[in-house]
């Protein structure tokens, strides 16, 4: 089985850095994957997204047109993706940056305040890491354990003392 | 082995410095950045050189340069730069030195745009400048291949004295996947018959050259180079099959477009059309013999490339045109995707 994820925002808001986690934790898990960004001028400030793939099988096209998931990070990564999402899926939504409702039955939506949060936590930036701690809750993708261990690998050495707040993110994440 | 999470492009240049590059010559371009950028951070921890140069036209001369004395060396760029090194490409080959050149293709002509493709697919193993020669020319498909193929690369270069090229794109090289790096056991091949390292006096001198001024010597040189490429196609071509046994259909593609291939003849084989991919890891020298195994039982071809059909001559002419052979293609930094594919092989393959 395949789950094909669609990570999407603004440039800035760490959506290739929590794809990246993603990816580790498939690592991790000694699954086969892949990460793509999107390298083109979107990238610099308008809106940025990330293909990861997580399977136990070889990937075939690493580009996800079709995401099992999708995490919107962003107004117009919410236009653009919500209606590409496979029927059955799952949507997870900043509702801090992202005013509308999703309109389709056919798939399951998550509205998290992740930005607000973040900024009430003193977790400035953390964002895309709650949004990663609810995705791990809603889905049997990865467990915390694995998400934990991945984050330690991914926050270079540099920023070691971040991974503490990473972690408070995942747990903000699980329990809203 | 410890798997990494490495993008394509970093994991050509640690190949690169494992298979004992020494000097890395470059010049920044999307979507191969990242190479040049690892080369600079890793290349004098390793013993090496690593310059950054005010052109791509003189970071393909330093490569002719520093590969005459005999160290292995590597330039890297993306379709727009490699026009510009087909000069000195020109010099590597006409002066049998050997070297290793990327190309990460993005979408052309002209500048063209950043996003992945396959346009070079002609440039590349027809005419990567003037003359008679060619390359070798390596089409890797995943992120571990980027690997296994700059190694190869190299050795082989250093074996016949031909430089070689690894043909990616954008997709490969920006990619992230599971990666490992084997123990690397490089072949130590002799230089010393040719190379111009300094001799003290105690030898004749060596001179690298591609001007021959009568006509007879230059074709006495051009000869012994096609006898050398003789070798090459019969010795050195790669190709992967996949369920082509009892295949009607077989779908060709190379690099990340076969990846795509693969999962569309995965659909089409559960909708019970025999589907199978003949997947070319050397495009130069072609897998002539592989191509014909893998169609024999086929009824036709379809061609599929991130180009406007370019490897689609060499398929046709690996048959001999004994085969239908049908085409479908993006082109521009557009990436086919599997559904599409799968339309295609329902309409030329699935019609009884």
């Amino acid at each position: 089985m395949t789950t094909e994820i669609l990570l999407a925002g603004f440039g800035g808001q760490g959506v290739l850095f929590a794809g990246k986690i993603l990816a580790y934790c498939g690592l991790m898990d000694s699954k086969e994957l892949s990460w793509l960004p999107s390298y083109g001028p979107e990238m610099r400030g308008g809106t940025a997204n990330c293909s990861v793939c997580i399977s136990d099988e070889p990937i075939g096209s690493p580009l996800v047109l079709a995401p099992d998931i999708l995490i919107a990070m962003n107004q117009p990564s919410f236009d653009k993706f919500v209606d590409a999402v496979k029927p059955g899926g799952k949507i997870f939504i900043d509702s801090t940056l992202i005013d509308s409702k999703c309109e389709r039955d056919d798939v399951e939506c998550y509205y998290i305040p992740s930005s607000q949060l973040a900024d009430d936590n003193a977790l400035k930036g953390g964002s895309n890491i709650i949004l990663l701690g609810k995705l791990i809750k809603e889905t049997n993708l990865f467990t915390l354990d694995t998400m934990k261990k991945a984050i330690e690998k991914v926050v270079p050495p540099s920023k070691a003392h971040l991974i503490e707040n990473n972690f408070k993110a995942i747990e903000l994440g699980m329990n809203n | 082995m410890e798997r990494n999470l490495m993008k394509g492009n970093e994991a050509l240049a640690e190949a690169a410095i494992r298979a004992g590059c020494k000097c890395f010559f470059g010049y920044p371009i999307t979507p191969q950045t990242e190479l040049a950028a690892y080369m600079a951070k890793r290349m004098h921890k390793a013993g090496g050189v690593f310059l950054q140069a005010e052109s791509e036209i003189a970071a393909i001369n330093m490569v002719l340069g520093a590969a005459s004395t005999g160290v292995r060396a590597m330039t890297s760029s993306s379709s727009p730069g490699v026009s510009l090194k087909s000069e000195g490409i020109s010099y590597l080959a006409g002066s049998d030195v050997p070297a290793v050149i990327i190309n990460v293709q993005r979408g052309g002509p002209g500048l063209g745009g950043i996003q992945p493709s396959q346009a070079d697919y002609w440039q590349a193993t027809k005419a990567l400048g003037h003359g008679d020669f060619h390359l070798l020319v390596y089409a890797p498909a995943s992120v571990q291949e980027m690997v296994d193929m700059v190694v190869t690369a190299f050795d082989r270069a250093d074996k016949y004295r031909i430089p070689a090229m690894i043909l990616a794109d954008g997709l490969l090289g920006q990619m992230m996947e599971p990666v490992s790096f084997p123990e690397i056991s490089t072949n130590n091949y002799d230089k010393s018959s040719w190379a111009v390292d300094g001799h003290k006096n105690k030898r004749e001198h060596h001179i690298i050259n591609s001007l021959y001024l009568k006509p007879d010597e230059l074709q006495n040189s051009v000869y012994e180079r096609f006898e050398r490429y003789e070798k090459v196609k019969a010795e050195e071509t790669d190709a992967e099959l996949y369920l082509t046994e009892d295949c009607d259909i077989l779908l060709c593609a190379y690099g990340a477009t076969a990846r795509v291939v693969k999962s569309a003849v995965n659909s089409a084989r559960e909708i019970g059309i025999k589907a199978g991919m003949f997947r070319p890891k050397t495009l130069w020298p072609f897998p002539v013999k592989e191509i014909n195994a893998a169609a024999k039982n086929a009824g036709c071809l379809l061609d599929i490339e991130m180009s406007m059909g370019q490897m689609i001559d060499d398929v046709k002419l690996a048959l001999n045109c004994s085969k239908p052979v049908h085409f479908f293609g993006r082109t521009g930094g557009v990436i086919p995707t599997p559904a599409e594919i799968l339309e295609e092989i329902k309409k030329v393959g699935g019609a009884e």
